[in-house]
């Protein structure tokens, strides 16, 4: 394992130091470091050190849908992000809803070696809504899985819901519900409002993710568990959660880098790279949401990272699959969004893509503050670097990107995990 | 003008330059010989991943009285899972060469793709795309409507029925208003958008109310089905508050005309006396539409005046 000395960096975006990585842990933070002969010197004059990203919410398509992205693929579009760790979705083919699946997760994502996978289990059988799926024994497996969805679909059977937040206090596990009342949606293709109906597509409305929001955080505050909210993409959504929390109610939630920065109005091409599960809304609901992130009502960002082949969206609209990539452009997208507007700072952004969604997954490797003997996860940032999205370069084995084209701010230039280099350059280093 | 995909696309002019061309169009009906050589040697593909048989023969017939080469393409069963898709289709008929492609599909914006995509150069026609628009349609009602009303301007039309998933309701609120009519749809409100704040047209659930000030009142079908999904309680009471029938039309001023798309569900949303009576104009806007499409066909393929270089490039 090698042993590197990162000079000259702003620590989260703070003061100026060199950070010295040996042994897969960071040995010491400071300047005039000792450091041994033979250590690779990495000069990181005006770029930020941060902790490696955590992922709360990605798909990386293994087992069943190779052809749209692996483990492998999807963990080097991770690095290459300046992400460490990434929680994989159930909806896989088989579903993970088993021991079986979720190990074999959990195994690809130790073979690929580019961040630390962490499956997140199906909360019933086949994600059909119907039968809690044996979480225990995911929960026990060597996969160790904590954290439950049926992701795609919401747990939308309140009597089920209820018992899955029940039944996970036995090991701390948490719900994350993908909030979609179905009979409010069936059919719907993009945010309902005027847009919709003048394009003649079938409306999302708003509603279907409040109801469901405000219905599991009564859910669990009946008993007693942990919930966790899907890409929260509404204003109303917002206000439930933050008046959830000011009533000191058990609840978490996320928003997506998309629903940070597109609105629906992207949905006029009929161009289906912006078609995706909650969909695009609102310029208020935008506003609403980076609001709720600063502020802390919002606690993370997930990227909901989907990818789909080609021909899933070389497409008529509702023809198209729902979906966007998100890893390698998130870091980018929240700068832009949330920190080059004043809402956030670069601490806040660690906290947000780092802290926070570990302490929520209940890792202990990842989202660690970076110091001595913490392990070695951390990401170098150089944030007065531009560049422009060309989907061709993604590391993803897919190419729909709703940012293609577009110039943001930011770019990683070295990602580490467990001090082992899996970026350097802004290219992948292995 | 190098597609046709929105009614609300259409200035003023245009739409008033496809109105007198579908005029001289209608002349022709009456001559001996209905044929003109225009689109001599010019490829018009129908494309229909719907079923329409009407509007496919009313494009057939436009196509073929300008003397173009007319392809039918009957693909159901559109989308990837189902069969080929909309572009390979589309690479399929560009390697043809189309010069136009009727394009009728059940996915809202298809033909919108099919123009902005790439996958091929002839102009594109929409012949109705899911929920969105049919302004071939609503250039027919325009036309048969100025035919009985004269200019449209300051004219009172209603347009009754579901309008929530009606393409022919949407394409018809954007021509009309842009040719200066008062527009007033009327629903049920399940059967209306939730936000129509951005249509150019007034909205009711009150049909009764708006018979006397009606110059034309459009009837949409509304599918029998749609009360299962809770639009409306049952057939009887839709055709109770929204149906068109003798005594509703008794009401509408003396030179109001009764127009509907088909096809009629006759005894839903217009009663069998309306739909024969002498202010029904049904049967007429089946003969305009022929014309309609002619000028459309003619306007987009045949390199006159209105086309630009860029366009007879492309």
């Amino acid at each position: 394992m090698s042993s590197y000395l990162i000079t000259g960096a702003k620590i989260v975006g703070g003061e100026v130091a060199d950070v010295l990585i040996d042994n897969g842990e960071i040995v010491a933070i400071g300047t005039n470091l000792e450091t041994p002969e033979d250590i690779e010197t990495i000069d990181a004059k005006g770029l930020i050190a941060l902790p490696g990203l955590v992922d709360l919410h990605t798909h990386l398509r293994e087992p069943g849908r190779e052809d749209a992205e692996t483990v492998l693929t999807g963990t080097r579009a991770a690095a290459l992000g300046g992400f460490t760790a990434g929680f994989a979705m159930a909806n896989t083919d088989p579903v993970a809803d088993t021991a079986g699946v979720v190990e074999q997760v959990w195994r690809l994502g130790r073979d690929a070696g580019y961040a630390d996978v962490y499956p997140i289990g199906a909360v019933t059988v086949g994600r059909k809504g119907t039968q809690l799926a044996e979480l225990g024994a995911m929960a026990d497996s060597a996969a160790h899985v904590r954290v439950f969805s049926d992701d795609g679909d919401c747990v939308w059977d309140a009597a089920l819901m209820r018992r899955a937040l029940e039944y996970v206090k036995a090991f701390d596990g948490v719900i994350a519900q993908h909030a979609q009342e179905p009979r409010l949606t069936q059919g719907a293709q993009m945010n309902e409002g005027a847009l919709s109906g003048v394009l003649g597509l079938t409306g999302w409305p708003s509603v279907a993710e409040e109801a469901i929001i405000a219905r599991d955080i009564l859910l669990n505050a009946h008993v007693g568990s942990k919930l966790h909210i899907c890409h929260l993409s509404t204003k109303g959504s917002v206000e439930i959660v933050r008046a959830a929390k000011r009533r000191g109610l058990e609840v978490t939630a996320e928003v997506t880098p998309h629903h940070l920065m597109l609105t629906e109005d992207l949905a006029a091409s009929y161009n289906p790279v912006f078609k995706v599960n909650p969909p695009l809304r609102t310029k208020e609901d935008v506003e609403a949401v980076r609001e709720g992130l600063a502020d802390g009502t919002i606690d993370i960002v997930a990227t909901d990272h989907a990818p789909h082949p080609v021909e899933d969206k070389d497409c008529e609209w509702s023809a198209a699959a729902f979906g966007m990539l998100g890893l390698e452009t998130a870091l980018s997208v929240v700068q832009h969004a949330m920190i080059d507007t004043g809402l956030m700072t670069w601490a806040d952004l660690a906290d947000r893509m780092s802290y926070r969604p570990a302490a929520i997954g209940q890792v202990s490797e990842h989202g660690r503050p970076l110091e001595a003997g913490a392990p070695a996860n951390l990401v170098l940032v150089d944030p007065a670097a531009e560049r422009t999205v060309v989907p061709g370069e993604s590391a993803s084995l897919s190419r729909n990107t709703p940012f293609d084209g577009m110039t943001l701010p930011g770019k990683v230039v070295a990602t580490f995990l467990r001090g082992t280099a899996t970026v350097l350059d802004g290219k992948l280093a292995r | 003008m190098r597609h046709l995909l929105s009614a609300g696309d259409l200035s003023r002019d245009e739409a008033h330059l496809i109105l007198d061309t579908a005029e001289e169009m209608r002349s022709l009906a009456d001559r001996p010989i209905k044929k003109l050589p225009a689109l001599r040697g010019r490829t018009v593909v129908n494309l229909f991943f719907e079923d329409s048989t009407r509007t496919r023969i009313s494009f057939e017939a436009a196509a073929k009285r300008l003397s173009a080469d007319v392809i039918n393409f009957s693909a159901k069963g559109s989308s990837v899972s189902k069969g080929e898709s909309l572009k390979d289709t589309a690479l399929t008929l560009q390697a043809m060469g189309a010069d136009g492609v009727v394009c009728r599909h059940g996915s809202s914006g298809a033909p919108h793709l099919l123009a902005t995509s790439g996958w091929m150069t002839g102009s594109v026609v929409n012949a109705g795309d899911g929920t969105h628009e049919h302004p071939t349609q609503a250039l027919l009602d325009a036309f048969t409507m100025r035919r009985h009303l004269g200019a449209l301007e300051g004219r009172r039309i209603t347009i009754v029925g579901d309008v929530l998933h009606s393409r022919v309701a949407r394409s018809n609120v954007l021509l009309l208003s842009t040719l200066g009519a008062e527009v007033t749809v009327v629903a049920p409100p399940t059967l209306l958008p939730v936000d129509m704040s951005s249509w150019p047209c007034a909205t009711s659930y009150d049909f009764d109310s708006t018979l006397a000030k009606s110059d034309a009142v459009m009837m949409l079908r509304v599918q029998r089905e749609r009360m299962n999904d809770a639009y409306f309680p049952s057939a009887r009471e839709y055709a109770r508050r929204y149906g068109l029938d003798v005594h509703r039309m008794a009401q509408l001023p003396d030179d109001a005309i009764v127009l509907h798309p088909g096809p009629m569900n006759r005894g839903m949303e217009i009663s069998a006396e309306v739909a024969d009576s002498t202010r029904s104009v049904i049967v007429e806007q089946v003969t305009n539409g022929v014309a309609v499409r002619m000028a459309v066909l003619y306007l987009l393929l045949s390199g006159s005046n209105e086309t630009t270089t860029e366009e007879q490039t492309a």
